[in-house]
């Protein structure tokens, strides 16, 4: 099994990603370290190595299931793209992209909105690219004559909520929305819990294509349950986001919509608990040993937050909650243990299927070895911010030095397991990445042999 | 940070099912028009929704209108992108303490001799006088909006807080 030329276009997006996540979790830590010590490497200040660990590991996130998108559909689905060449425009126009936003950050020029910080003109592209991927994706789907699976219509909606968030996410540009303080807060909060939840369909319509395709039933994803849990999420998505702002002035009858919204979730919940014992055997473990250990992951991950996130959306525990590192818990919760181990199941799921004999037997090893240490440096790090996170939840407005003093313990905590935390998240993309390098090295010395061989 | 996955937990567990409580019966046609009737009825409420949120949803009457200088001063919180360290209503970066009420707290003086100098934990960003001035009175605006975190509130028996010193 070698890949064709333009299945390689999914593959560079991964490889891409992967680089972004390595490069991305080390100026987390860096970051870390000056919440530690203010004074270090004062040259790049916290401005500024704050979102370019932002930009990077959520640029992971896209990157990862946007690659999977584009390798699964034309290698996998037998739909070939319908335009391999605006894929490949996207992936340079994202690396261009990316790269001038670094640059904007180092020299200092922000656009100063809370997750977009470069200057508001860097979207312009991004924008534009999305435009580019969305055609091409509806375009090539549209070809498929079944009717589609439940992740085709996540991905789908992804595409067309992330582009309606992300306009949304720059109404603060019209002095209507900027000028009022409530209201450029709750549209920004609304956009943000929307665009995540956009990314979220793409990053769980991967699972539960990668999950459907292990296990070999094909039929789960055209189920009436899958389509009834996708559009509780797309209920949730549209109307959910307001348990961000609960304490902004806004009608009190959205938030406590909100409320109820976010509530619904607890079904969820209930059919997590229900299916959790006899759910394991399913799957080919042995043969997708990597792929279905991070989807194992993603799963405990999943339960976990669910229950921190059922909990701070009851505006009485979000009131010591709010503002504080038990919000930052969560969503690298989210970010680190969902969404990172469904798409490093994507790519280890990739290279089993393309590269059977060499990984025969690599269930053991370094990629192993990452995947404990990594997750269990995980499992530390949300707890000691779910420590600070309550004592700044206590903090009573006197003395901020005071609490920060307070807390300090458990900072130290948090920062000693982001290193161990992205060391191994290294290892285990040192090996993905080689093994990718493989798949796409194999590809370009077929391309040497006629077509026919 | 804030970045936050749950609003979309269709993906939980569904790749746990096994296939016995997947197995769907039949995929008649009226499935598929019923999957596109219902996302077509989200879509559209989604822009209602937007549409009430963007205008009567956030009306806030009581607010005096924004000066030339806090205006202003929006630019430069944003140019110095202070949100990294610093929130208001408790959205933004977690370094530094809440900005929403600091003016009514502690005083233009104290916050604007904070942004001025910095401390052995706030850098000093290098602002200009003006600069300084225009971001203390955008504080000051920030401050008439509301109150945070909320003094006077009550917690009711489901669970939701009523602030008597929210506006709305
Ligand atoms: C690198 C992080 C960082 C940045 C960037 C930053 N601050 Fe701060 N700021 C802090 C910290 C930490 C404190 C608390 C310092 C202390 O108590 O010694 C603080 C305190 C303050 C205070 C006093 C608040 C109080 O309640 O005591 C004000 C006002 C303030 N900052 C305004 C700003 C403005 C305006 C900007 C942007 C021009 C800014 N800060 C940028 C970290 C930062």
């Amino acid at each position: 099994m070698i890949a064709r030329e333009h299945d390689l276009i999914g593959l560079n997006f991964l490889r891409l990603g992967m680089l972004s996540l390595g490069v991305g979790m080390f100026f987390g830590v860096i970051g870390g370290f000056q919440f530690l010590f203010p004074d270090f490497l004062q040259e790049l200040l916290f401005t500024k190595t704050r979102p370019i660990h932002v930009s990077m590991v959520v640029s992971w996130i896209f990157l990862a299931a946007i690659g999977g998108i584009y390798f699964y559909l034309p290698r996998q689905q037998n739909l070939k793209l319908w335009s391999p060449v605006a894929a490949n425009i996207h992936f340079w126009v994202f690396i261009f992209t990316g790269l001038a936003i670094l640059f904007s950050y180092l020299t200092g020029r922000f656009g100063g909105r809370e997750y977009f910080e470069f200057p508001a003109a860097l979207s312009v592209p991004i924008f534009f690219t999305w435009i580019m991927f969305g055609v091409n994706y509806f375009n090539t789907v549209r070809k498929e004559k079944e009717p589609w699976p439940v992740y085709y219509w996540m991905w789908g909606t992804g595409v067309v909520f992330f582009f309606i968030t992300f306009c949304e996410a720059y109404l603060w540009l019209i002095p209507y929305f900027r000028e009022s303080m409530v209201r450029e807060i709750i549209v920004q909060w609304k956009s943000y819990g929307a665009l995540t939840g956009s990314w979220n369909m793409l990053v769980y319509g991967t699972a539960i294509y990668v999950a459907t395709r292990i296990s070999g039933d094909k039929e789960a994803a055209r189920s009436r349950m899958a389509f009834s849990l996708y559009f509780l999420g797309l209920f949730n998505l549209i109307f959910g986001w307001a348990h961000h702002t609960y304490l902004v002035p806004s009608q009190t009858w959205i938030r406590l919509f909100a409320y109820g919204v976010s509530m619904t979730e607890l079904l969820i919940l209930g059919k997590i608990l229900w299916d959790w014992r006899g759910s394991l055997t399913e799957f080919q473990k042995n043969l997708h040993c990597n792929a279905y250990r991070f989807l194992f992951a993603a799963d405990i991950w999943i339960f976990i937050n669910l229950v921190l996130a059922l909990i701070i959306s009851v505006p009485a525990f979000n009131l010591v909650t709010h503002g504080t590192h038990v919000t930052v818990a969560h969503s690298m919760g989210s970010t680190i243990g969902i969404n990172t181990m469904i798409l490093l199941s994507s790519v280890f799921y990739i290279i089993r299927e393309e590269l059977s004999a060499e990984v025969h037997g690599v269930c053991s090893g370094q990629v192993r070895t990452g995947f404990w240490v990594s997750n269990i440096s995980l499992a530390v790090f949300f707890v000691a911010l779910l420590a600070a996170g309550f004592g700044r939840g206590l903090y009573d407005g006197a003395s901020f030095q005071d609490m920060a003093t307070q807390i300090r313990p458990f900072m130290m905590v948090f920062v000693l397991s982001g290193v161990t935390l992205m060391l191994g998240i290294w290892l285990v993309l040192w090996n993905a990445f080689r093994l990718m390098g493989m798949i796409v090295s194999s590809a370009t010395s077929e391309e040497v042999q006629p077509e026919a061989a | 940070m804030n970045l936050d996955p749950f609003h979309a937990t269709f993906g939980y567990d569904c790749y746990h099912f096994r296939p016995h409580d997947l197995a769907a019966p039949s995929r008649s046609r009226g499935t598929i028009i019923n999957n596109r009737l219902i996302f077509g009825t989200l879509f559209v409420s989604f822009f209602f929704y937007s549409a009430y949120v963007y205008t009567v949803g956030t009306e806030a009457a009581h607010v005096p209108p924004m000066s030339d200088e806090a205006r202003r001063g929006q630019q430069v919180f944003q140019k110095y992108n202070c949100i990294a360290c610093h929130q208001f209503y408790g959205l933004g970066g977690y370094m530094g303490p809440d900005l929403t009420n600091v003016i009514s707290n502690r005083g233009e003086a104290y916050a604007g001799a904070f942004i001025a100098a910095g401390t052995a934990s706030m850098p000093n960003l290098g602002l200009s006088p003006d600069e300084t001035s225009d971001v203390v009175s955008y504080l000051g605006f920030v401050d008439t909006t509301g109150t945070y975190p909320p003094k006077n509130y009550e917690v009711t028996w489901f669970g939701w807080v009523t602030q008597e010193d929210d506006p709305q």
